[in-house]
């Protein structure tokens, strides 16, 4: 197909033509024509949607409950409100989990809702909550329960978090509540920030009892989609790297209990758990930095930094043993794919890492990144941390609750000296930073904030990319006009994508992609040969 | 174990559902939209709303599914939804240019009041709506009913917004299809024109959910019941609804509204079901029955002959919504089968009396529950006290399959697993050869892989 090239700020002003004044104003300042890693400009970020424009974005509830708590499989989720948020969040976002026994628990297949009736949006819906837990208890025994508010428990004034304390107290188990619901914030991201909160509040730094092991790690923003955590943890163990917790794929409440046992906070999506990296930091001591797993040498280069983190020459040693062995397959792949994706383009939209750590993998597959950006980034996402004391905040944000967090003096340990994490850091090990997704970007490429379905169409008409990654709401409507699309969010049922085997997934599953002859064939032979009518007039 | 926690010990609930057997109102008013011809549903409500039921449906479907939102914050959750709604609807008709936005809205907006018709109303006044295009509306609490509720809220919707009753009579009958898939919908269009039974058939989600891959995206595709159409249904001689959970409130407002007699049926799944929807419209359209549909209907009867040893006396599990389990447990009673186990979330009377009336006679030890807590959770348990032969329902099924080792039919809403549903009906006499197709598919896969090695058959 032939590749209309246009210039991307010719694009950007036909696109804001179509719209009224006042949105083309504000859809100006989220669509940027990057002018270069060197020359990073602002990108309007974390602001309202416009009703009616069709967005990639969903809710708080959602990065609260289905995002950062879903992935857990030993608490039990009660979802206070009416039946559909629980229910579509059942299942649906493929976090795989693997119980070490047949009988250890994992209520992960397991929708659990009050399902609030009228009569409970009039007179208060508390009694049915308590209700729910007492049968939740009685019936499952699980250890923990998660109370997750949606849009009417705020709007009625239950108070989820003092049915959460005499649950507690009745029950004996740890029991805490979300003040989730879905109009708080303006996209996924406050709920993230919410359930970071809790986690701290209600969890974290319950439990000193802390696998044995000499390099302790927390994994942060992991989600354990398609798999990514079994292949994560296949390679820390093989480094010799111990996982203490994981926030949160594949984990256990156990696991977050003890997080505060770790010497080191390695950081995946920047965008949803942050936050408790920041507070686990001032409250334990434990310092953090950015990693990516996404990427075959990206893995390298992440594993190479815990590695420096550490120091030990043994772990150093180990960890280039591993990454060794572990290129030798992906190079075998990736020679054997790239020049059949080579030079090919690629546009992605997805949630608050993704749509920067998949670049990675297109770039060792030859293929360029032409358009890229957040359904619910923050600035510093696009344009590094250093934003954030520029960041304006908003009365949207000022509604999610900012912790104060003081300094544990009985379970604070300072991991390091000063001295010696200015020589780490000196090193590249970037702690307390991440330096955004435009900085891996090219000039001229477009970065779009919370893109419309509109603007998305106008990509594909004006570029044809050889593939476009964004969710399942995107993805029949961008294959119907002859591009394939690759869901980012559900990997399209596939995957491990992290890590050196997810890496060669990747590669294999976008040969595949843009390599499928039946987009070929969408024309009917008698609509692809219009000469025979030609031939039947001479 | 998948469901490792579920045993057999059932305890009383009051207040907890666990794995539901329904979900909410708006994403029935949604798929009702998308039955309308250039038609985009808004859901006014927080943007989550809108992104699960646009992604439960295109799972369903792998079809584009466009709607749009209000968007709320917790601003227009304190202020009210109104310059929400009015900013989208500006937006809406500038940037994608509908022939009708259908509101819907959500438990938020429900609960905080706002008052749609009035937005709706200043909508119009303040000149949003432009000429020869419609804003249409329904509430769709989602605290009340369930997702066929909203379904039949926007079905009703389109008769008040539409219907109009002018001097002359029209020669066509209206029937108002309940919550089946757009194949089933082409069904009923192919069995009426079969019989030259001239209709108007809504909503009508084929040639919307089902479309053909041509390299464009149509953002409003060919099908759906156009509005004009929806304004004659005012005028036609009769109405048949389709699924009276779905449909009924619609049948009645429009003959408050034109005088337009009606019955309502079960919708036409398996045969007794089929030959009531093809006596009643061959009456309403005064049309004969054509020999092809007794041939249809001979066809199904001789499979149901030649199979009939696999099916007599097998224990069924079934699980979805009161329209498409009425039919579904009538039809598994023709095939002979013991319709024993039967749950719906979806609330109404009417549920309890159809399953009484079906079988009290002939399973009278069946069990069956709808409204809340009737559950997927329940099933289940019932399962584990007495096991069955086969399981029929949506995709939330297959882990109860796989755990207890069942044959198992995806039949309802959600199918986020396989494909075929939106292009091969159930509905009709051919539909439900498809259906018994895939019963006995599934039953005689599972005899096929564990019978002992020296009784496999060949000819079965």
């Amino acid at each position: 197909m032939a590749k209309i090239e246009m210039d991307p700020l010719r694009w950007k002003q036909e696109v804001l033509k179509k719209y009224p004044s006042k949105i083309a104003k504000k859809r100006d300042k989220s669509i940027v024509v990057h002018e270069g890693p060197e020359n990073i400009t602002k990108i309007q970020s974390n602001v309202r949607t416009i009703p009616g424009i069709i967005t990639q974005r969903g809710c708080t509830y959602a990065g609260c409950k289905g995002v950062v708590l879903g992935p857990t499989r030993d608490i039990v989720n009660l979802v206070h409100g009416p039946i559909g948020c629980s229910f579509y969040a059942w299942l649906t976002r493929r976090n795989q989990t693997l119980p070490p026994t047949p009988e250890s628990p994992n209520y992960m297949m397991y929708a659990f809702s009050t399902d609030m009736q009228d009569s409970n949006i009039v007179f208060g819906g508390e009694i049915k909550l308590k209700q729910a837990c007492r049968e939740a208890f009685e019936i499952f025994k699980p250890k923990a329960i998660g109370i997750f508010s949606t849009c009417p428990v705020g709007l009625i004034g239950d108070d989820v978090h003092a049915v959460a304390r005499e649950m507690k107290a009745e029950l004996g188990i740890n029991i805490f509540g979300f003040s989730c619901e879905g109009y708080k914030g303006v996209s996924q991201s406050a709920g993230h920030h919410i359930a970071n909160n809790a986690l701290m509040k209600h969890v974290i730094g319950l439990n000193d009892n802390a696998p044995e092991g000499k390099y302790k790690i927390n994994m942060l923003g992991e989600y354990n989609i398609g798999g990514d955590a079994f292949e994560l943890e296949r390679i820390l163990a093989k480094c010799g790297i111990t996982m203490n917790a994981s926030f949160s794929g594949n984990s256990t409440m156990e696991q977050f209990e003890r997080a505060h046992m770790a010497d080191l906070n390695v950081v995946m999506c920047h965008r949803s758990i942050n936050y408790v990296a920041e507070m686990m930091e001032t409250k334990y001591g434990i310092p953090w930095f950015k990693v990516n797993f996404i990427g075959a040498d990206a893995t390298a280069k992440s594993l190479r930094k815990i590695a420096e983190y550490f120091g030990a020459q043994e772990l150093k040693d180990q960890v280039e043993k591993v990454i060794a062995e572990e290129m030798a397959t992906v190079k075998k792949a990736i020679d054997e794919i790239r020049p059949r994706t080579e030079g090919k383009m690629a546009m992605m939209f997805v949630g608050g890492s993704r749509a920067h750590h998949y670049q990675e993998l297109f770039t060792e597959l030859g293929m360029s990144t032409l358009s890229a950006g957040y359904e619910f980034g923050h600035r510093d996402d696009y344009e590094g941390r250093r934003v954030i004391p520029t960041i304006t905040v908003d009365a949207d944000s000022r509604n999610i609750e900012e912790l104060t967090i003081e300094k544990d003096e009985a379970k604070y340990r300072a991991r390091k000296t000063e001295e010696e994490l200015k020589a780490l850091d000196e090193k590249g090990l970037g702690f307390n930073d991440y330096e955004g997704m435009m900085k891996d970007m090219a000039k001229g490429t477009l970065v779009i904030d919370d893109l419309s379905h509109y603007e998305m169409e106008k990509l594909i008409e004006a570029y044809h990319p050889d593939v476009f990654c964004a969710g399942i709401k995107e993805k029949y409507c961008v294959q119907k006009m002859g591009i394939p699309l690759k869901q980012l969010h559900s990997y399209d049922y596939g995957g491990p994508y992290a890590g050196f085997e997810g890496a060669v997934n990747f590669y294999k599953d976008i040969d595949m992609i843009v390599n499928t002859s039946v987009w070929k064939l969408i024309k009917a032979p008698w609509e692809a040969e219009p000469v025979i009518e030609a031939e039947y007039a001479a | 174990m998948l469901l490792r926690h579920t045993s057999d010990i059932i305890v009383d609930r009051e207040a907890l559902t666990i794995n539901p057997a329904k979900t909410c109102q708006p994403i029935g008013a949604m798929y009702a939209a998308l039955g309308i011809h250039g038609c985009l549903p808004h859901s006014h409500g927080s943007q989550g709303c809108c992104s699960y039921h646009r992604s439960a449906l295109t799972r369903h479907y792998k079809e584009p599914v466009m709607a749009a939102t209000s968007s709320f914050t917790e601003g227009s959750s304190v202020f009210g939804g109104q310059a929400n709604l009015l900013q989208a609807v500006e937006t809406i008709f500038s940037v994608y240019n509908p022939d009708v936005i259908a509101v819907h809205t959500t438990c938020l907006s429900e609960t905080i009041g706002d008052d749609v018709n009035q937005i709706a109303q200043k909508a119009r006044d303040d000149g949003k709506v432009p000429a020869g295009k419609y804003l249409i509306h329904c509430n769709t609490p989602s605290y009340v009913g369930s997702h066929v509720t909203g379904y039949a809220n926007m079905v009703t919707a389109m008769v008040k917004s539409f219907a109009a009753k002018s001097a002359t009579k029209k020669n066509q009958t209206n029937i108002i299809s309940g919550w089946v898939e757009p194949s089933d919908m082409r069904e009923i269009k192919r069995i009426a024109r079969e019989m030259q039974a001239k209709i108007v058939l809504f909503p009508d989600t084929s040639d919307v959910l089902d479309t053909p891959m041509t390299g464009k995206h149509e953002f409003y595709p060919k099908g759906g019941v156009t509005v004009p159409e929806l304004v004659s249904t005012g005028d036609s001689k009769h109405t048949i609804a389709l699924g009276p959970f779905c449909t009924e409130d619609a049948a009645i407002l429009l003959e408050n509204k034109c005088k337009v007699k009606f019955d309502t049926l079960q919708i036409p799944i398996g045969l007794k079901a089929t030959d009531t929807f093809v006596s009643t419209l061959s009456r309403a359209a005064g049309v004969q029955v054509p020999e092809s549909i007794n041939d249809e209907r001979g066809r199904l009867l001789d499979m149901i002959t030649d199979m009939h040893k696999y099916l007599y006396g097998k224990r069924v599990a079934l699980y979805g919504d009161p329209d498409i389990l009425v039919p579904l447990t009538e039809f598994l009673l023709t095939l002979d089968m013991k319709p024993i186990y039967i749950v719906s979330g979806t609330p109404g009377k009417r549920f309890e009396a159809s399953m009484e009336s079906l079988l009290s006679k002939k399973v009278p030890e069946a069990k069956y529950k709808n409204g809340e807590r009737a559950d997927m959770f329940l099933l289940h348990q019932w399962i584990k006290q007495e096991p069955v032969d086969l399981l029929i329902g949506n995709t939330y099924g297959k882990y109860i399959a796989r755990d207890e080792n069942l044959p198992f039919v995806r039949l309802g809403f959600p199918i986020l697993d396989r494909v075929g549903h939106s292009y091969f009906p159930t509905v009709g006499y051919t539909g439900a050869m498809n259906l018994l197709t895939k019963i006995l598919g599934a039953i005689m896969d599972k005899m096929d892989r564990e019978c002992p090695e020296e009784k496999i058959e060949l000819v079965m």
